[in-house]
Order: C-alpha cells, then structure tokens, then sequence
C-alpha cells in the first residue's frame, strides 16, 4: 500500500472503531488486531501483542494502542492521524448528546439503553481478554504470568504497573524464554 | 483547563480514571461526588474512550467548544509524546538482545490485566441479571472473539435485541 492510501486507511478505520467503541478502547481491540494483522499486514500478530504491552505499561488512557498502530503503519503522521480519527467522531457525539442527556435524567429509554448495552460491551471485552491471550501467551511460562497478572489484579487493588514491571523484569532476567 | 488536564494524563498510570476523579472531584472542586458518577454514566454509554468523553463534557460545560478542545488536548498530549518516543525505542531496539523476551512477558501481564477487567465487568452482571443480560455477553464473544466477526456486524445484531429486551423489563 502506498503511503496516502495507509493513512486513508488508518483514519477511516479508527474513525468508525471510535463511533462502535462502546465501553472503550479494550471493546475494539479485536477488531482493531483483525484489521491490521489480518486485513491490512500493517504488524504481524507477535508485532500487535508487543504493541499492546507498550500502551498499556505507558501512561494514558487505553486509546494508545491506536497511536501506536498508527505509528506502525504509517510512522508519525500515521500515529497522529489514528488518534484523531478514533477520538474525533466519538467526541463530536459526545458534545452534541451532553446537552440533551442532562435534560433527560431521570428518563426511561436512557435507563434501558444502559442497561442494554453493557452486556454486549463486556462480552466485547471478554473477547479482547480472549485474543490478546492468544497472540500473547506463546507457551506455559507465558501462560503462567497472565494467570498470575489477572489473579492478583482480580482479587487486590495494587497499582497494575507493578504486575507489568514484574513481567518486565523476569523476562528481561531470561526466566521466561 | 488544559493544564489541569495535562496533569490527569500524565499520572494516569493504569488506568487514568481514579486520577480524574481526584483532579475534578477533590482537588479542585469542579464536580460534586453525584454529578461525577452522574457525568461517567453518560461517557459510558457513549461510544470512545471515557475518560476522553469525559474531559469532553467537563470541558464544555465550563467554556464551551473551546474548552472542550482544550481538555482533550491537555489529556491525550503527554501520553502520545510518550508513547511515540516508546515506539521509536521499540522500533530501534525491539529485536535486539533481551529486549523481546521482556515484550513478550510484558504482553502477557497486560493480557492478563485486560482478563481482570472483563471478569470484573461480567460478574456483577452476570449475578444480577443471569437470563436477560449475560446470554449477550457469551454472543458477544463468540461472534468477536471466538468466530471473529467484524465488530460491526454484531453490535448491530445485538444491541438493538439486547436494549429492547432492558426497555421491556424496566417498564
């Protein structure tokens, strides 16, 4: 693909991921992995997971990982243009709705649409837990980790950067690999 | 309103949404406790980042369009400089010695902090409304994680059944 076409590329995906973004970055993580490893080449998927780890060890919300496809597939510009795509539209929405969502506090369709969507929005999460596992849990040792990492972040409410500088550390010692 | 956002992005170390909450609810006083939750209910029934919607409606409601702008500029600024000089680092040194195996070990502790987040998002949900709610999230991931579908197709296929079937039980 040539350079103007990734970026056409890369603002037209992120500019719809952020409108289906409901309950996030993590909700889109799949699709975001299927249309660049998959359908665009821009990463292989050992890339993506890589990539992943990156933004979240990094400071920030979760919408990095799209600055960081970005930059992948088409360097800075390519970083830019995917963040603004994928914080642009939702936004404008978000702007537009704030002023008719506080009339309607208390109203009945606001309630079920809430309540609606969430178990879709999780079930999309659940989805992206499932993937990032798969691309990233290459054999046991690895496997061991992420079961550590959810355990400890299920069940104590220590700062997560600290099962990520774990990781960091016991790969980086050469236990792991 | 940029700086005071400009703070929040860059603490926001695992999760920026606690930082937030102490910046606009304790330390300045710009939400009251209820209208907090209030606001983050709605940035999460929107689509996008909440905590990018979430300086969005904070932003507005004090100045307007602009400052809006600049409450979003102020969150995302830091962590995208950060996060491009990472990239170059990853770029130039990813292949290089130890360096893979740290990524990889790092890969697998962030997947495992995003298995956290959706066990801790199902349960509640799965407890209170086991007949009406959790069948959509195991069609929710069986059509995006398991068959891979396109994200689209199947939030178009099960919201709209899932929102009318919470309409008919709340009336």
């Amino acid at each position: 693909m040539k350079g103007g076409d990734t970026l056409q590329a890369l603002a037209v995906q992120f500019a719809i991921l952020s409108l289906v973004a409901f309950g996030g970055a993590n909700a889109v993580i799949p699709e975001i992995q299927r249309q660049s490893v998959d359908l665009h080449h821009w990463m292989s998927g050992k890339e993506f997971a890589a990539l992943f780890a990156i933004a979240q060890a990094a400071p920030g919300p979760n919408v990095m990982i799209s600055t960081l496809v970005g930059w992948k597939a088409a360097g800075v510009p390519g970083a830019l243009l995917a963040t603004l795509a994928m914080c642009g539209p939702s936004c404008l929405l978000t702007f537009g709705v704030a002023r008719i969502w506080d009339r309607h506090r208390e109203a009945h369709w606001r309630i079920a649409l809430g309540a609606g969507l969430s178990p879709v929005t999780v079930g999309l999460v659940v989805s992206s837990a499932w993937v990032l596992t798969r691309t990233a849990d290459l054999q046991w040792r690895l496997t061991l980790v992420t079961v550590a990492t959810a355990l400890v972040a299920y069940f104590t409410k220590l700062n997560p950067l600290w099962c990520l500088a774990a990781a960091a550390g016991l790969g980086l010692a050469g236990v792991l690999v | 309103m940029f700086l005071a956002f400009l703070s929040v992005g860059l603490s926001g170390f695992g999760g920026v949404l606690p930082f937030a909450r102490r910046m606009l609810v304790e330390r300045r006083a710009w939400l009251s406790e209820d209208a907090f939750n209030e606001t983050l209910a709605l940035c999460q029934t929107l689509p996008g980042p909440n905590i990018v919607n979430l300086s969005v409606v904070v932003g507005s409601r004090f100045a307007g369009p602009m400052g809006a702008t600049a409450a979003v500029a102020g969150l995302m600024a830091a962590p995208v400089a950060i996060v491009l000089v990472l990239a170059t680092l990853y770029g130039r040194y990813g292949a290089i010695g130890r360096a893979p195996a740290m990524l990889e070990a790092l890969g697998a502790a962030a997947s495992g902090l995003v298995a956290a987040t959706a066990a801790k998002m199902a349960w509640p949900i799965i407890r209170r409304r086991p007949v009406s709610a959790a069948p959509f999230i195991a069609l929710a991931f069986v059509g995006v994680g398991l068959m891979r579908l396109p994200l689209v197709w199947v939030l178009l296929a099960l919201a709209p059944i899932s929102v009318a079937i919470a309409w008919r039980l709340k009336s």
